[in-house]
């Protein structure tokens, strides 16, 4: 099972890409909801509000623990920041990839993007990535392979236990970088093949779980 | 706009979900909220409980002001517009601030015509009181939606009322068979394209935060329940003893909305919360939520 932290945030996009994948997403508020995961996603939101919110649930240590016992990470966007050993101008959150990120790196929204690129390791068909007053990762330690490199900043790295992407993967219909963080959990999925784009996914597709009446 | 700006407008709010957009007047009151927790900041030279207590023609603030608060912080800027003054919104566009709020707690430029939000980059978040109040600031270009509530009071019961009849109108839509839409979206002027959509989604097809009188961190959390997707705070936090402590709390209320031990524990010791205002001792001309329509 992948759980998906659930303070605030994009949350409800990624349990929506998850269950197209055929995987049970399970939302995860506090310590005691966490253990037995093969893995679980950080999503995006501010990451100023995720931090502390992480710090006082005692989330934070849960994370950590888990981690050591084998569950496997995936953070977007914000949840890149509070993975990062180290963040510019401000100090780290978990800590759990050797990267170097800058926060707010592009600008205000209007600077905000879409674009697609291939990511070769991910998929063999170009991912559309959505960038939304994203943060940049600058450089990467030992241990860190590159994922996706766009100019001068890096897009998507990931070490043997944490995956990281500074677009939000959840926002648009391509389950690729999904399904490639549940094999690194260990996971099968129910759809496999070239293109991981899933036709029925669009932009409203979130508020399938956010209904205010059935 | 094209559509995919758009898109990425109404996502920026997706991401505030689950999140407190509080307002403040200074650079020091931004850092208070930002380390609170704030997912964003609105930037205003007046809290509501102030405008309405100076009464006059409340404007958008000075650009000196907003810009200056977002250089103090990292987390989104919002700032107010009047409801139809397009050239406000343009001046806030060119100062390239993340959000606009064409806001009935400043004094409305246009009675007849709000903002066309189609033409702009920047998104927009509008008031509403129902639904066919929201859609129609959809349908003109609004990428997230907020009930009005009664801003500046300390008093959630607007914003509940208005919860609670988009709630009410949305579950009419979704059990009436189709070919009563038409009618009621006549009845409660509801652009139909688009009721059809709330219609199917079960909901409004943008982010809706809850503001317009909330306090205190049950106030967030009620409104939480009631099915909002986040929650702004106006003059609740700093009109109250201690900002810092009530904006923290406040935000965690919001985050465990669900969890009535972690609201109480976020409810203990707070202080004096903002001084209320019951709305029948307010007159007629001085609510704010019947600006705009």
């Amino acid at each position: 099972m992948i759980g998906v932290l659930d303070l605030q945030g994009g949350v409800v996009e990624h349990l929506d890409h998850l269950k197209r994948l055929g995987l049970a997403g399970l939302r995860v508020k506090k310590p005691s909801e966490i253990s037995n995961l093969a893995g679980i996603i950080i999503p995006g939101g501010e990451s100023t509000c995720l931090f502390r919110l992480l710090t006082i649930s005692g989330m934070k240590e849960a994370i950590v623990r888990e981690f050591q016992q084998g569950m496997k990470i995936f953070g977007t966007c914000a949840g890149a920041i509070l993975l990062a050993k180290t963040v510019i101008g401000e100090s780290p959150c978990l800590a759990l990839i050797d990267i170097e990120v800058e926060r707010n790196s592009f600008g205000s929204q209007m600077d905000s993007f879409f674009c697609e690129a291939l990511v070769p390791r991910v998929s063999s068909m170009p991912v559309p990535l959505t960038f939304i007053r994203a943060p940049k990762i600058k450089k990467i330690g030992p241990g860190v392979d590159i994922l996706l490199k766009i100019g001068n900043y890096i897009a998507a790295a990931e070490s043997p236990d944490v995956l990281v992407t500074i677009f939000h993967p959840e926002l648009a219909g391509s389950l690729a970088f999904h399904r490639y963080f549940a094999h690194k959990c260990g996971l099968k999925t129910i759809k496999e093949g070239r293109s991981m784009d899933d036709p029925t996914w669009n932009a409203k597709s979130w508020t399938q779980f956010a209904r205010v009446a059935d | 706009m094209d559509k995919k700006r758009y898109e990425l407008n109404v996502q920026l709010a997706q991401m505030l979900k689950g999140g407190v957009i509080m307002d403040v007047t200074n650079a020091q009151q931004a850092k208070i909220a930002e380390e609170a927790g704030a997912v964003a900041v609105m930037a205003l030279e007046r809290v509501p409980a102030d405008i309405r207590k100076d009464g006059g023609v409340a404007r958008m603030s000075d650009p000196t002001m907003i810009a200056e608060i977002k250089r103090s912080v990292s987390i989104p800027v919002m700032a107010k517009a009047r409801i139809g003054h397009f050239v406000e919104a343009q001046i806030l566009e060119a100062l390239k601030i993340d959000y606009i709020d064409e806001s009935e707690v400043l004094t409305p430029a246009d009675e007849e015509c709000h903002i066309d939000k189609t033409k702009f980059s920047i998104p927009f978040v509008c008031g509403a009181r129902n639904l066919g109040e929201a859609l129609r600031r959809i349908a003109e270009g609004a990428a997230m939606i907020r009930t009005k509530g009664e801003a500046g009071t300390g008093n959630v019961v607007e914003a509940v009322r208005h919860m609670r009849a988009m709630n009410r109108e949305i579950r009419q839509l979704v059990n009436m068979p189709l070919e009563e839409v038409v009618g009621f979206a006549k009845a409660g002027g509801f652009p139909y394209e688009l009721a059809l959509e709330a219609r199917k989604l079960g909901r409004l097809p943008v982010v809706n935060f809850a503001a317009g009188g909330i306090a205190t961190p049950a106030d967030a959390a009620l409104m939480m329940q009631l099915g909002c997707d986040g929650i702004f705070v106006g003059s609740g936090i700093f009109k109250s003893a201690d900002p810092a402590k009530r904006a923290r709390a406040i935000v965690i209320a919001t985050a465990y909305f669900n969890d009535p031990l972690k609201v109480l524990e976020a409810s203990m010791g707070l202080g004096e919360a903002m001084p209320g205002l019951e709305i029948s001792d307010i007159p007629e001309a001085q609510r704010l939520a019947g600006r705009g329509w």
